[in-house]
């Protein structure tokens, strides 16, 4: 059995990105104000969100994804459940449309990866309307799709390291 | 052994459908989540477990994160007070003597205030008592705005606590744990506030959106609200005490009404919570429970005749009533009459005396028990 044809060990591919997703989350929930100004919000776990779809459809995936959206939720204030199922439907998304898009170049999936993050952002709008009784402001909205949109080269870079580890979801 | 060396390593699974398999369970399992969360609720409970687990575990490690910036901001500010002490010192002065003009027109009113209420009988409200706390951690994104304080019940801060910069209000305790509190903030989109209009008095609902600054809701009034009115807390519904200063009004680009906060100029570090309790927590419940209705009475003969139409004869002027005022319903009101003040109403016109207005008895101030 060639190398590459082996399983992919779930605590490279999957534990170590939550694991890094999760540390960033924390650090820029800290009150810091610079100039005034305070640090952005990016949803760092649609890094991982993305790039686990594309690298290859999985099992444990969606449930680290939705275990990190409980997390997110809990330590953002957001209602329990509404960044894990935003966060899975964006998995959801990419992985039913893995197969157009893959072996595109960066630019194009970038312009996925965007797509992706707003159909997320579009879900978390919806959940919050259904729980809140009211609509957040789009251009808070905008900002936080802004950020998070700039996060694309680590899924790049995640998806570069995992992409051949399995070739039978190329 | 290794699973595929094993007796199963043959076996082809489809990864593809239990992949899909696994989606649709941790879907359904998030969905559940989200249905049964009750962030909005003023329960202790309802802030659930998994909140205060992360709370606990996470709050540290802010404090930690956000020592260093501490650090920095001081360095900062010790240098930048270090070249511009001389200037500082100028403005100081010059508040100070505009703010001794303040103090005395302040010491004035306060007298005068107070003599007020003692004539009028008010119930003042009782000064508050308040918690500092750190903060350690702050969200700001579009579906959540809420902050991580590190002072929890253990200091007496119960959920529905309004929490204050040193300017103005910031929100309100959305869930507690033994060391950690959670602050829900006006800019949240959930958050609603009942507040009125300091120069006209008008009520209206602060609501958040996620943006910076909140809308101004329910506005009642022709004319209620102009740029740059001061905006309070109302009051209304008794979850925040009457006259905590929100912020100034504007009109938005979008031609809605919204408020610059006051908290927004404050630093963030640290905020006031004040042990505040609401009327829900004050209230028994058992005490408010319907019970029967009493029977109507009045002292009003007309509306006694209208009440029982028999065809007695016309009441002269100057003559005493009729016992028919003793034809109050006998089953006798089980509601306890005030004890202070007598009613006021005015007594029948067949009395022919003139009625000597009554001076009003300041009645000792009541107990509040908060």
């Amino acid at each position: 059995m060639s190398r590459a044809a082996q399983p992919l060990d779930p605590l490279r591919w999957l534990g170590v990105p939550a694991l890094l997703c999760i540390a960033a989350s924390v650090v820029f929930a800290t009150p810091l104000k610079v100039f005034g100004l305070q640090l952005p919000e990016p949803v760092f776990a649609m890094v991982p969100a993305f790039a686990w779809a594309v690298i290859r459809p999985s099992v444990l995936a969606p449930f680290v994804l939705l275990a990190m959206g409980v997390f997110l939720d809990a330590l953002w204030g957001t209602p329990l459940g509404l960044w894990a199922l935003s966060l899975i439907t964006a998995y959801a998304g990419v992985l039913a449309t893995r197969s157009m898009m893959s072996g595109q170049s960066s630019v194009v999936t970038w312009f996925w990866y965007a797509g992706v993050t707003a159909l997320a952002m579009f879900a978390g709008y919806c959940f919050t309307v259904m729980t809140a009784q009211a609509a957040p402001a789009g251009v808070v909205i905008f900002w936080q799709f802004l950020w998070t949109i700039i996060l694309y080269p680590f899924a790049h870079r995640l998806i570069d390291r995992f992409e051949d580890a399995d070739v039978r979801f190329r | 052994m290794a699973f595929r060396e094993g007796p199963f390593g043959d076996v082809k699974v489809p990864l593809a459908w239990t992949a899909a398999v696994a989606l649709i369970i941790a879907a359904i399992v998030a969905f559940t989540l989200l249905a049964n969360d009750r962030r909005g609720t003023f329960k202790t409970q309802a802030y659930g477990v998994t909140r205060q687990a992360v709370d606990t575990v996470v709050a540290p490690v802010g404090g930690v994160l956000s020592a260093p910036i501490e650090w920095t901001g001081s360095a900062v500010n010790y240098v930048t007070g270090y070249f511009g002490a001389i200037s500082e010192n100028r403005r100081l002065k010059r508040e100070l003597t505009e703010m001794r003009q303040w103090r005395d027109v302040a010491v004035a009113l306060k007298d005068r205030n107070e003599r007020l209420e003692a004539a009028l009988g008010l119930r003042t409200e009782p000064p508050i008592p308040m918690a500092t706390a750190r903060v350690v951690l702050d969200s700001r994104g579009p579906f959540a705005n809420s902050r991580l304080a590190d002072a929890g019940s253990d200091a007496g801060i119960v959920v529905g606590n309004p929490v204050m910069s040193d300017r103005g209000l910031l929100g309100r305790i959305v869930g507690v744990s033994p060391h950690i509190s959670r602050v829900l903030m006006l800019t949240d989109v959930a958050s609603r506030v009942p507040v009125l209009i300091d120069r006209t008095n008008a009520r209206a609902i602060l609501a958040g959106d996620g943006a910076g600054n909140p809308k101004l809701d329910y506005l009642r009034g022709r004319d209620a609200l102009r740029q740059g009115d001061r905006v309070l807390t109302s009051g209304d519904g008794g979850v925040f005490p009457r006259g905590l200063p929100v912020g100034v009004a504007y009109k938005a680009l979008d031609g809605k009404w919204r408020v610059v906060l006051s908290a927004d100029a404050s630093s963030i570090d640290f905020v006031r919570i004040l042990k505040f309790n609401d009327f829900s927590q004050l209230a028994d419940e058992k005490a408010l429970a319907p019970g029967p209705v009493p029977p109507m009475t009045t002292e009003d003969p007309r509306a006694l005749v209208d009440a029982n139409p028999v065809p007695t004869t016309p009441i002269q002027p100057g003559a005493k009533p009729k016992p028919a005022a003793t034809t109050t319903p006998k089953p006798k009101p089980a509601a306890p009459k005030p004890a202070a003040a007598k009613p006021a109403a005015p007594k029948p016109a067949t009395t022919t005396a003139t009625p000597k207005p009554k001076p009003a008895e300041a009645p000792a101030p009541a107990k509040v028990p908060y």
